[in-house]
């Protein structure tokens, strides 16, 4: 599904260049629930960017589903965005003057379906998300929790193949969490491959791969739960010593 | 189609920030509003003047004699001469483009009432006419009739009087007609009673105040000999009244001795000219009220521009998460574009309304107010103009959207989702 070769990117900062990924080879199968973890600045949310096509990269290769993904304009690129990848950000980033439907159905908005047919898909999904008595409600009417289902539902509305998650569970508890990564899991389930970003080890631990980056290079692919375990308590060690 | 998410952004960004959309709005408003009661006033004007002057003979010209101020053949300069019946003669044989030619002389008066009815007297503008001047310069027939050739041969004692001596010399529903009046001394008997037709074009007072005598009866009456005060020429058609007016001046000039290059000797009033003076006036007029109200207009277009940018930057995040979920950049041009145009057709028909419905306001002032229709009647705006307007508000709203459109997609959308 999402394959990088050698994949290199740089911010330029004034006169200056930010090397942010030095050469990341990753492949990530159909269907595969996928942790990526990493100090800030270890180039994850780059990585995450770019496999999104929200952002471009300077060298090597990034093939989505065997196209090749380069020198694309903006049109290309919302096409791809919108058949391929559905979007949970941090943040949630809903539309607040549209309610709970309105803001699940945008993505189908942009895809030309009438908005009777779009409004009931979206209250199926936020039905699936346990939202069906907050259709009508405004994000700013809703739980931390209820915000990111709701972000959930519309990044599935568009029957995406790919769900890239950015700190989906960073402002939320861990009651919510948990919920949140079931959902995730659920999802996953259904054959849609799911990558997310984060930096807690529960969130990283509840996914099937964990890949952990390092100075904007690959340090471990497939690292188990218990040598994430390992790591943290090594971590925590040197924190106390 | 009717895209209900479209116009919901669309209240959703105006309504945000109300206070600003009004004054973005009052710009265009106050653009449009300015263009439409300027073209209307620029339109009553036209019309005052030029129905005030319509009836009159626009290829009339007026010549009087002044003082001479170049001394010429033996003779000083400052001398002062009068045109007199022969002059007239020969204008009629030796200028053949002239149409019609009416000499005029104007009776002085001196203090108090130099016109009497009984026990009812006023001070009334005096002429002694020959029928052609009626030819020049049209007035309505109320009752009776106009001078005609006759009395000017016969030098018959008869007046014509125009409706305001009526009104003050004769009791309401007294007939006038055969009545005899006092005019300096002289008894006349009222042969008729004029309105005038064109109101802005007047000799010596209000044409409703005046009264017409045979040309001749006032030199005999009024010991002009054969002297008089002006002459009115009109140009055969073919002719200009500007030739027929020089050809004039330079032959009363050889006639009565005067210098060729002597301006000042012989005024006169080329109204052909001053009509042509007029139209480019007006013109003027015009450029001008397009020139303010375009101006004017831009101004506000600038400002709506301005305000998009505002906009567009306030919601940059917004549009950055559209960007992520699918919408293409033509999708988030067309909307913001679509923002600008209803912002500046809703501000640009209120403007239009406003200004049309002023406009007939001051219509129904005018009206009620016959006095101050004639320099100002009927001001109005041409619907054409007024839909031309319109579609160069809707273009300019569209071409103000478009550049902070453009803006906001060159934002990356990585950048936008980013922003705070």
């Amino acid at each position: 599904m999402i394959r990088l070769n050698n994949l290199h990117k740089s911010y330029g900062i004034g006169s200056t260049s930010l090397h942010v990924l030095k050469g990341i080879d990753l492949h990530i199968g159909n269907g595969e629930l996928v942790s990526i973890m990493g100090a800030s600045g270890s180039g994850k949310s780059t990585l995450l960017n770019i496999v999104g096509i929200l952002d471009t990269y300077d060298e090597g290769e990034f093939i989505l589903d065997g196209k090749v993904i380069k020198h694309m304009n903006e049109t290309q690129a919302a096409l791809l965005r919108n058949q391929y990848i559905g979007f949970v950000f941090q943040s949630f980033n809903l539309i607040s003057f549209k309610n709970a439907v309105e803001n699940v159905a945008l993505p189908l908005y942009y895809k030309k379906v009438s908005r009777k047919k779009r409004n009931i898909m979206a209250l199926e999904y936020l039905d699936m998300m346990g939202l069906k008595d907050w259709a009508n409600h405004l994000p700013s009417e809703l739980s931390g929790g209820q915000k990111q289902r709701l972000a959930i539902a519309r990044a599935l509305i568009s029957k995406p193949k790919i769900i890239l998650a950015d700190e989906p569970t960073g402002a939320l508890d861990s009651t919510t969490s948990k919920e949140v990564m079931e959902i995730f899991k659920e999802i996953n389930k259904t054959g849609i491959t799911v990558i997310i970003v984060t930096h807690e080890n529960e969130v990283a631990m509840s996914t099937n791969r964990i890949i952990r980056l390092r100075d904007g290079l690959i340090e471990h692919d497939n690292l188990t739960p218990e040598m994430l375990k390992q790591h943290h308590n090594v971590l925590l060690t040197t924190q106390s010593n | 189609m009717f895209d209900l998410d479209r116009w919901q952004e669309i209240y959703h960004v105006l309504q945000k920030n109300k206070m600003r959309t009004f004054f973005t709005a009052f710009g265009v408003f106050w653009g449009i509003f300015m263009l439409v009661v300027m073209m209307g006033s620029g339109n009553g004007l036209r019309n005052g003047v030029t129905d005030g002057m319509k009836d009159f003979a626009t290829n009339s010209v007026f010549i009087w004699s002044q003082s001479t101020t170049i001394p010429y053949k033996g003779l000083p300069r400052g001398r002062n001469f009068k045109f007199n019946n022969d002059d007239l003669d020969a204008l009629r044989k030796e200028v053949p483009d002239i149409e019609h030619i009416a000499p005029r002389i104007g009776v002085n008066s001196g203090p108090g009432d130099n016109v009497i009815h009984g026990l009812k007297g006023g001070v009334f503008t005096l002429f002694g006419d020959v029928p052609d001047w009626c030819k020049i310069d049209p007035v309505n027939v109320i009752q009776g009739r106009l001078l005609n050739d006759k009395d000017v041969i016969d030098s018959r004692k008869v007046a014509v009087i125009g409706n305001r001596v009526q009104e003050v010399l004769f009791k309401n529903g007294e007939n006038p007609i055969g009545q005899y009046i006092r005019i300096q001394g002289v008894w006349f008997q009222v042969i008729g009673v004029f309105k005038p037709k064109s109101q802005n074009i007047n000799f010596g007072g209000d044409k409703q105040q005046t009264i017409f005598m045979p040309f001749t009866t006032v030199q005999r009456a009024y010991n002009f000999g054969n002297s008089l005060d002006f002459i009115a020429v009109t140009a055969k058609t073919g002719s200009s009244a500007a030739s027929v007016g020089d050809k004039a001046i330079k032959l009363l000039k050889r006639r009565h001795t005067i210098a060729p290059n002597d301006e000042q000797a012989i005024g006169n009033f080329n109204l052909e000219e001053i009509f042509k003076q007029i139209g480019g006036l007006f013109m003027g007029i015009d450029f001008l009220v397009w020139l303010v109200g375009t101006g004017t207009l831009l101004a506000g277009v600038i400002g709506i521009s301005n305000i998009m940018l505002v906009i567009v930057k306030e919601r940059t995040k917004e549009i950055g998460i559209q960007r992520a979920i699918g919408a293409s950049p033509i999708a988030i041009i067309s909307q913001i574009v679509m923002e600008s145009v209803v912002l500046t057709t809703i501000a640009g028909f209120v403007g239009l309304t406003l200004g049309v419905g002023l406009i007939q306001l001051i219509n129904m002032a005018m009206t009620s107010n016959v006095e101050s229709r004639q320099m100002f009647k009927n001001p109005s705006v041409d619907f054409n103009m007024a839909i031309t307007a319109l579609t160069i508000l809707i273009i300019s709203g569209a071409l103000a959207g478009l550049i902070p459109a453009r803006r906001a997609i060159k934002v990356r959308p990585i950048d936008a989702l980013r922003y705070e």
